[in-house]
């Protein structure tokens, strides 16, 4: 690949607080192509904050340094809040944990979607061909009566078709990267694979680069490529998803060993006991 | 909506009875509210009573004057109904209300009903100005300085938030007479209108910038908008520093949902973000504010009228009061009362209507 | 994210020692507010000028000398001189007694009627709650300053009867207040053991739930004094607070209307005190506010 759509290196994020700096990010680095790469790690690990650095999308409180942080080739430190407003939507969307709270209440489904057409995508800015494809993109993703979902306030779908719904809102700017952040932890079990396996294959047919942040490390196992572990704002370890198996780290082991498993039940399951030296570089 | 939905095959006559009991529900929802309300108007009444009988002077004397001989005075006393057990008085009282006999004043002769609608649109206008400053100036304020938290824009937001609900407006009153009109002579002082203007006008809506923009009359209307310029913007401030205060604790609430970094996410800028998405969210809240200011511009009217010889509600409520016309008193003050309870009172279901179609 | 809390660190050893351990972390917190000092230096100042008005008066404030009518500011007479030839000065200075007058009373009325009320009703429930809410929501339909001026006027202009006026008006937000708490502390466990024991209702309210409720109310009166201070003022201006010759910031700006063109300091200086101390109350509650709601908006 000639250029990577996402290029980290030397992350660092500091949270200004009343108790003096937190370091949240600490020297975070990876390259991402079209491909479907998993960020695990507990909460608090940074993991979450990485997705939303790229987007520039962090409180004023936050410190960002980088040596480089940039996304399809536009350093994102430095690109001037017009330049940020099309990347954002335009080149790298994001999909959010809990479609309750991610959708706004008060404005219909449909005009959610619309207003990213008409933000980011100049052939649909006219009103009728807004509405059309946000009806085209309703149907992409999978739900069945687009027309009367539209028009219906957020309350008013399940999680499952609100989770739909934010993932149509985010491909109607036509990015090249999606940020999935913890995107089905607030669904019902049994619609979480749909939409795992709805994500999955838009992001395979459009040949777009997912980063797909989660603490469960067995389903970023199964979905992604390549996996990278957090631990405490550094990266722990890097390594393909099918080679998570031979994973060296005392950390990434820990979280393999405590899981549970159903042909060899073991009692007590293990607990993670942490080392404090994992906080520093190896 | 959830996929754990109740069995649906209920059968159907519990259903029925499921449905009549909801409706039995909602029936005696309604009607505690009307009684609710009804019980509210009752006790105004019997505030209203209770503070006229309260008062020093003796309602005799008011009607017949200091020089009187028994017999008349006597006469009068019956008449007035004073013989009376007092929850007799109450409920002749509450019958006269009834019927919008709110009694004679003693002062100006006629009756108190006349009176109030005579007064009663001099104030309407004044807080209308009021509001609409407050509304125009306090909610865009707001609104900047939650975007801006913490930069100088929010300072100088906040300071003339503070100084409006620190600043006496009666005192403000003077100190802007004395600057604009004794130094600087760009508005006039007292009333509503010159005295040049006095009766030229039919009042049709009792507002004069309605009533003169209606009629075409240019001058008349410089007039007026000189007269009430400065009573109105003074009251206005003081909803701006409400209002500003208030929106900017709502729209900084909103900031911190996630559908506001959804929307960044989105690449929506913050105009767009708080133009088409956070407003949208806060108009239910602002009516309430706008409305309660409403209310509140009530307290300042009665002042800022004193100090602007502004004939109205405030007014007739002081000349009242310090003349010990009971009826007056009492008149204007159940007035006062009855129009923030039905302020509140529409709100309320304003509130909910407009907050159920989306919620 | 962040440590640990420093009040989980230290494990409290008794009731009063949680309390004042309390109350030092809530005084650490509210030294960091700038405003919330300013306001607060301004409220002390008030107190001691109140306190110590005699000996900081440079006159007697109620001492006519028609010789010496309207002078304007000036090394003797700081403030100027009044219609009457009364040090202006020393009449701001006597005037700062009478608002801590107003202020002491209105919180000693208030206070104890708005907990009684809203406690009883809380715990009470039923009719004895719905009484009493609706008794509230009477009070709370007039605009503040409307009810106060009716009841001014009706128990007689003076100063004692408007500070009476003031905390009729004043008490139903309490009350309200009161009430909430009640509801939350009613179905707590402790309350429950208390009336296992065989405690009375009247003993669970005064003993057990009152007190509990007593913080609250304090930072709650001293966030609506602001409020009580305008609205005395008010009722001063329209002169049914305090009679003269007492000095009082709303009077003096009343009675100073009339020479006001060509002698401003006569309004000017009682004006600005009703604003300095309003404004303190102000800020000292919105620090306050701060202090105990920090996720509140700053």
């Amino acid at each position: 690949m000639a250029q990577p759509l996402v290029a980290v290196r030397e992350l660092r994020v500091g949270f200004r607080t009343k108790a003096g700096i937190v370091d949240a990010v600490r020297g975070v680095g990876f390259d991402l192509g079209r491909e479907k790469l998993g960020i695990v790690g507990e909460s608090g690990s940074g993991k979450s904050t990485v997705g939303r650095a790229l987007m520039r999308l962090l409180p004023r409180s936050a410190a960002v340094r980088a040596e480089r942080l940039a996304v399809c080739g536009t350093d994102v430190l430095t690109a001037s809040d017009r330049t940020m407003r099309d990347i954002r939507g335009g080149r790298i969307g994001l999909i959010m944990q809990d479609p309750k709270y991610s959708l706004n209440p008060v404005v219909t489904v449909g005009e959610q979607i619309a207003e990213v057409f008409r933000l980011h995508r100049p052939e649909y800015a006219g009103k009728r061909a807004a509405r059309e494809a946000t009806l085209s993109i309703l149907e992409q993703v999978k739900i069945r009566d687009p027309e009367r979902v539209a028009s219906l306030y957020p309350h008013q779908v399940s999680g499952g078709m609100g989770q739909r719904v934010m993932i149509a809102s985010v491909l109607a700017g036509g990015p090249d990267v999606l940020i999935a952040d913890e995107p089905t932890s607030a669904l019902d079990v049994t619609v979480r694979l749909e939409v795992l396996a709805l994500l999955d294959e838009l992001v395979a047919s459009r040949g777009l680069g997912l980063i797909f942040i989660s603490h469960d490390l067995n389903l970023v196992r199964k979905f992604c490529d390549r996996v990278l572990i957090m631990y405490a704002g550094r990266v722990v370890e890097a390594l393909a998803a099918r080679d998570l198996g031979n994973a060296t780290h005392p950390y990434t082991r820990g979280l393999l060993a405590s899981m549970p498993h159903i042909h060899e039940p073991r009692d007590p399951l293990p607990t993670l006991v942490r080392d404090p030296a994992w906080r520093e570089p190896a | 909506m959830s996929a754990a939905s109740r069995p649906s095959q209920a059968p159907a006559d519990e259903a029925g009875a499921e449905d009549h009991s909801e409706r039995l529900a909602v029936l005696g929802r309604v009607a505690g509210r009307i009684l609710s309300i009804v019980l509210t108007l009752l006790g105004l009444l019997l505030l209203t009573f209770t503070m006229g009988r309260l008062l020093p002077a003796d309602p005799v004397l008011a009607i017949t004057g200091a020089e009187v001989n028994k017999a008349t005075y006597d006469r009068v006393y019956q008449e007035l109904g004073l013989d009376r057990p007092v929850w007799e008085q109450f409920l002749t009282y509450l019958g006269k209300v009834l019927r919008g006999d709110l009694g004679v004043s003693a002062t100006t002769g006629h009756s108190v009903l006349t009176d109030l609608a005579h007064v009663f649109p001099a104030t309407l206008e004044l807080a209308m100005v009021a509001v609409v400053t407050g509304v125009l100036i306090g909610v865009p304020l707001g609104i900047v300085a939650a975007v801006n938290r913490g930069k100088p824009i929010d300072h100088v937001a906040r300071i003339i938030g503070l100084a409006g609900h620190s600043v006496p407006i009666f005192w403000l009153g003077l100190m802007a007479l004395l600057l604009f009109y004794a130094k600087l002579h760009w508005v006039d002082a007292s009333g509503r209108l010159s005295v040049f203007y006095e009766g030229m006008m039919e009042p049709v809506t009792g507002l004069l910038l309605l009533d003169t923009a209606m009629a075409r009359d240019w001058d008349m209307f410089r007039d007026v908008v000189s007269h009430i310029a400065l009573p109105g913007l003074l009251l206005g401030y003081y909803s701006v520093a409400y209002i500003s205060r208030m929106t900017r604790s709502f729209v900084l609430e909103q900031l911190n949902q996630e559908y506001v970094v959804a929307a960044r996410a989105k690449g929506l800028s913050t105009f767009q973000i708080v133009w088409r998405h956070v407003f949208k969210n806060i108009r239910v809240q602002l009516l309430t504010i706008v409305a309660l200011t409403l209310g509140g511009l009530l307290d300042g009217a009665v002042l800022i009228e004193t100090v602007f010889g502004w004939p109205g509600l405030g007014q007739y409520l002081t000349r009242g009061l310090t003349m010990n016309d009971m009826n007056v008193v009492m008149g204007a003050v159940l007035l006062t009362g009855t129009l923030f309870v039905t302020i509140n009172l529409i709100t309320d279901r304003l509130y909910k209507v407009l907050d159920a179609r989306t919620r | 994210m962040s440590a640990s809390a420093p009040v989980l660190q230290r494990p409290p050893s008794g009731a009063r020692a949680a309390l004042l351990r309390q109350l030092a972390d809530g005084w650490h917190a509210y030294r960091q507010h700038v405003m919330g000092m300013v306001g607060l230096a301004l409220v002390v100042l008030l107190l001691v000028v109140a306190l110590f008005a005699p000996w900081i008066a440079p006159f007697d404030p109620n001492v006519q000398d028609l010789q010496q009518r309207l002078l304007p500011p000036s090394a003797l007479y700081w403030f100027g001189t009044d219609h009457l030839g009364r040090d202006v000065f020393s009449r701001v200075v006597f005037g700062a007694r009478t608002t801590v007058e107003i202020v002491l009373l209105v919180t000693i009325i208030v206070a104890p009627v708005g907990l009684v009320i809203g406690t009883t009703a809380g715990y009470a429930g039923g009719l004895v709650d719905e009484v009493l809410m609706r008794i509230t929501d009477i009070f709370l339909a007039f605009p503040g300053l409307v009810l106060a001026l009716g009841f001014a006027a009706a128990l007689g202009p003076g100063l004692t009867n408007a500070t009476i006026a003031i905390a009729l008006t004043a008490w139903p937000p309490i009350a309200r207040l009161a009430r909430a708490e009640t509801l939350s502390l009613r179905k707590a466990d402790f309350i429950a053991a208390v009336r296992l024991q065989g405690a009375t209702p009247s003993r669970i309210v005064l003993r057990h739930i009152l007190p509990l409720c007593i913080p609250s109310v304090i930072v709650r009166v001293t966030l609506n004094m602001a409020g009580v201070i305008l609205t005395a003022a008010g009722l001063g201006f329209l002169g049914l607070g305090a009679q003269p010759p007492l000095s009082e910031w709303g009077a003096m700006v009343s009675s100073g209307r009339q020479f006001m063109i060509d002698s401003p300091w006569v309004v000017a200086a009682p004006g600005l005190a009703i604003a300095a101390i309003t404004l303190a109350f102000n800020l000292a509650g919105d620090a306050l506010r701060d202090v105990l709601d920090p996720r509140g908006d700053r």
